[in-house]
């Protein structure tokens, strides 16, 4: 095996990982319900191509060369084990492997019951976003862990136990019945949206610290875009995190200062980026079923307009905000509508806004704290203002969000 | 629960100590602290001088060998420690990963051991 052909086979074998690993994973767990069994076989099956993708040439369908492979695993893996009553799905498992040949082209896509199994009721709602992670898009726990703040040994436990509980549980691999269909599918799009790693929109917000999860959160909807593609709060949410996606090079300055959306040179947004997302938005409109992810995509498309106009339309941010807040009023969105009202020059009804939430709820909630600072300072009232830049100062993870506050501040 | 973090700083956050406090990073560790009381999950803790103004002690075979600076050299030091009260680890990390030292040194996360402070101490 020459060098160069290594280096082309590499690349080859992530794409089509990257690619198929949730394909496969779905499709050799759906009757098993065993995404433990079913990870284990696709990880030596991808192994076995470092070798012989290499040395024989990539296959050319490769995605039936790891499907095979992974089969022969599970295979394998029940022999060893020797286990008395193999269960009827698995036996049903081994036995289509006698007919190996008819599905070496086609194979179901079975990624959507995947994801509404992540996204299970019976499950911890903390572990729907590392599940679909990692059986969707096959990222290992320790980086899971790293962007969720948890110990990676932790992170590892908590994702056999949700497995464990998928397979021994009783928990069916199927889409929703229509009366459920969209209390689960919410259930899937806020997973997908965690992963995302942004909560709020602002004036002085912070990047969550699963930024670097906000790849891997596209690819998520867009995969669920594509096995639902009528449903409206689905091309809401891609939405709302291209336009997001979109400003990712606006948000940093000279030596990696922190600048806030109402500074932010339009320029620098990506205009594919907003378009795509403005592309999706008016797709999911048509459905006429307006919803959270839509209003808050549509927010952000009233902040990208200002790359056009030169302005940015308040009044319209405000209505979305006042939406959102009666469909469900949570701390974030309440913050975000008290920045909005200061914007329109009604500090005072923002600052209610923000008196009215329960103080023990937001007492760890960083943006809470600085858009009260903000809207303070406004008012002039000096010392509370700083009383508040101190908790947004303590709070804040991000050193370049801390610099600009402490910059603030003063 | 009571939690330790133990704050490990570079010597850019030690030297940061030898000004007035108007800079950014003592700032933001009054910052940090403030956040921690009026979250209620402060129980105490300290910072500790410069690793340069440590003493190691260690008897070997009755031998008593006496080293100037600290126990480990390495580029981070302990530069002190705080005690939290709080109901699991994962919101322990959450309070480590906002501490200014997080961001140019290291915050390692600790449980107390109450079983053997009891034993010792009775």
């Amino acid at each position: 095996m020459s060098g160069s052909d290594d280096e082309k086979v590499h690349p080859t074998i992530e794409r089509v990982a990257r690619e198929s690993y949730g394909r496969l994973v779905a499709y050799l767990s759906v009757h098993t319900h065993d995404l433990g069994a079913a990870e284990d076989a696709l990880s030596e099956a991808l192994l076995k191509a470092l070798t012989a993708w290499p040395r024989d040439g990539v296959p050319q369908n490769a995605e039936a060369w790891l499907l095979t492979t992974a089969r022969h695993s599970i295979i394998d893996a029940v022999r060893h084990q020797r286990v008395v009553s193999v269960s009827e799905p698995t036996l049903q498992l081994l036995q289509e492997n006698t007919m190996e040949t008819n599905f070496s082209t086609e194979f179901p896509d079975e990624r959507l019951k995947l994801l509404f199994v992540c996204a299970h009721p019976a499950i911890d709602p903390a572990m729907h976003t590392p599940l679909m992670l990692q059986t969707v898009l096959g990222l290992d726990a320790a980086r899971i862990a790293g962007a969720f703040l948890i110990s990676p040994k932790t992170m590892g436990q908590r994702l056999v136990r949700a497995k464990t509980k998928i397979r021994d549980g009783g928990i069916r691999f199927e889409i929703p019945e229509p009366r459920d269909l969209q209390e689960r599918l919410d259930a899937v799009l806020d997973a997908i949206y965690a992963a995302f790693g942004i909560g709020w929109d602002d004036l002085i917000g912070v990047e969550g610290r699963g930024r670097e999860l906000a790849e891997e959160a596209i690819w998520l909807a867009r995969v669920l875009l594509q096995l639902m593609p009528n449903e409206a709060e689905v091309c809401g949410l891609l939405a709302l995190m291209l336009h997001w996606e979109a400003r990712r090079a606006a948000r940093r300055g000279h030596n990696g200062r922190y600048v806030p959306l109402s500074e932010q040179d339009p320029k620098l947004w990506s205009l594919p980026l907003i378009e795509e997302a403005e592309r999706h938005l008016a797709v999911g409109s048509k459905y006429g079923r307006p919803g959270r992810f839509q209003l808050e995509a549509a927010i952000q498309s009233v902040h990208a307009e200002r790359g056009r106009s030169g302005r940015t339309e308040w009044t319209a941010i405000v209505g979305f905000y006042e939406q959102l807040n009666r469909i469900s009023p949570t701390i974030g969105r309440r913050t975000g509508y008290a920045a909005a009202l200061a914007e329109m020059n009604r500090t005072e009804q923002g600052l209610a806004v923000l008196d009215a939430v329960d103080q023990d709820a937001v007492s760890a909630y960083q943006p809470y704290w600085a858009v009260r600072a903000h809207l303070l300072q406004l008012l002039g009232k000096g010392p509370e203002a700083q009383q508040a830049y101190d908790r947004a100062i303590g709070l804040a993870e991000d050193p370049a969000v801390r610099e600009f506050l402490l910059q603030k501040r003063v | 629960m009571q939690f330790a973090l133990l704050i490990y700083e570079s010597p850019e956050a030690f030297a940061a100590r030898k000004s007035d406090g108007t800079d950014a990073y003592t700032g933001a560790w009054r910052a940090y602290h403030k956040a921690l009381e009026k979250a209620g999950v402060f129980v105490g803790g300290d910072p500790l001088e410069g690793p340069e103004t440590g003493t190691t002690i260690r008897i070997k075979d009755g031998k008593r060998g006496v080293q100037d600076g600290p126990y480990a050299d390495t580029k981070e030091q302990l530069g002190g420690f705080t005690i939290l009260e709080l109901p699991s680890l994962d919101a322990a990390l959450e309070w480590a990963a906002r501490c200014p030292a997080a961001s140019s040194g290291a915050v390692e996360v600790r449980l107390l051991d109450p079983q053997t402070k009891h034993r010792i101490t009775g």
